[in-house]
């Protein structure tokens, strides 16, 4: 063997793809995709398009950051934690496809559907802010869904276990990279103390949505399918409270923004970002609607 | 103070127990950053099981001027290879 390529040296067996490891898995390989017993199948495809549009409208305000972000090394950070949220939104729109039939595959959820058919909270949405509201975004984003995963490794629905234990080891590194971001900000200047203050205070207005149960939830969280939201406040103030200390920050006091009579992101009410961003997400897609690659 | 963060040289282990290889370098504000960003930057594709990160600056080199003193020496000493004797039959991996 040749030490003169690094990546030969420590790539398995396939010394001719460049660059490429060997021993991906298969997130799904072997789990039984048949619906358990007793579980609606209607309200399984909506849950599992709640939690996939959360990651996929998500993805799509980390994928602005290319080419944005301060520097080169954080900008892959962010594609990466992007890429892996929209893989688990690929995941869970095919289960949500399965679910209501097998007529429509994951590219009719992400790319033919209309605002008020996405489940997505509406901090997933909001516009792209500075660096400082993109770090509290994503610490508050990854710390409520690896509450939310944690507890449905434990689903009676197979396939929703396996994608969430896949989600937990994801979503583990986002929120360390988050939270590791906060304390340097935080705990930094003066006036990178004031900007991550501001980041904060414009993502805390959306997290009691996070904590609001949708029927649909609720009904699968009886079912042992999925998990009641509000469950998970306790873990994700404990967590933010430890982040937040380390920071020098404090909890920011300001009122969160309502529904519509009562209704958010879980019922398809979402706020005035989510047209332009479903825009940008689909236009290619409604103009070539036969195209592949 | 410099605004540019300092330079890391990143080594990765691949999976099978090889030795650590420099695969690149990058820029962090300190240690534990070099690390992550080793990770985002040199593990997307399965690379690595394991990392060290160094501050290039930490890192004492040979110099090209001392090319001929430090290593033309060596170059006819022939015998230092272990070839000029007889292995025994069953001596294995050898």
């Amino acid at each position: 063997m040749s030490f003169d390529n690094a990546y030969e040296a420590i790539t398995e067996e396939n010394s001719s793809r460049w660059a490429f490891g060997t021993g991906f898995e298969d997130p799904l390989s072997g789990v039984d995709t048949t619906i358990p017993d007793g579980v609606d199948a209607a309200e399984l495809a909506a849950y599992c398009l709640m939690l996939g549009d959360d990651a996929l409208v998500f993805s799509h305000r980390l994928q602005q950051w290319c080419t944005n972000a301060p520097e080169l090394e954080d900008e892959v950070a962010l594609a990466n934690i992007g890429l892996d949220l929209l893989g688990q939104a690929r995941l869970l729109l095919a289960r949500a496809g399965r679910a209501e039939g097998g007529e429509h595959g994951e590219d009719y959820y992400a790319f033919f559907r209309d605002e008020h058919e996405f489940r997505n909270v509406r901090l997933a949405e909001l516009e792209r802010g500075d660096f400082g509201e993109l770090t509290a975004r994503l610490l508050v984003l990854s710390t409520w869904r690896l509450a939310l995963l944690h507890r449905l490794t434990g689903s009676r629905d197979p396939v929703l276990s396996a994608i969430a234990a896949k989600g937990v080891k994801e979503v583990t590194y986002h929120r360390d990279y988050a939270a590791q971001w906060t304390v340097r900000l935080g705990d930094g200047t003066d006036y990178s103390h004031e900007r991550m203050t501001e980041g904060l205070a414009t993502v805390w207005p959306y997290v009691d949505e996070l904590f609001t149960p949708h029927p649909v939830e609720l009904s699968l969280a009886r079912a042992g399918v999925g998990v009641d939201p509000s469950r998970t406040r306790g873990e994700f103030d404990d967590v933010i409270g430890q982040v937040l200390g380390a920071a020098t920050l404090t909890l920011p006091e300001v009122p969160s923004v309502p529904g519509v009579s009562g209704r958010a992101g879980r019922d398809g009410v979402h706020t005035e970002a989510m047209g332009y961003l479903l825009a940008e997400l689909q236009s290619v897609a409604r103009a070539h609607p036969e195209a592949t690659w | 103070m410099s605004s540019e963060w300092p330079l890391y040289e990143v080594f990765v282990r691949g999976k099978r127990g090889l030795n650590h290889v420099h695969v690149g370098s990058l820029h962090a504000a300190d240690d534990e950053m070099a690390l992550h960003h080793a990770r985002d930057l040199y593990t997307r594709r399965n690379e690595g099981v394991s990392i060290w990160v160094v501050k290039a600056a930490d890192i004492t080199a040979s110099s090209p001027d001392e090319k001929d003193p430090f290593f033309a020496p060596s170059g006819d000493k022939v015998y230092r290879h272990p070839t000029f004797y007889d292995i025994p039959d069953d001596v294995p991996h050898m």
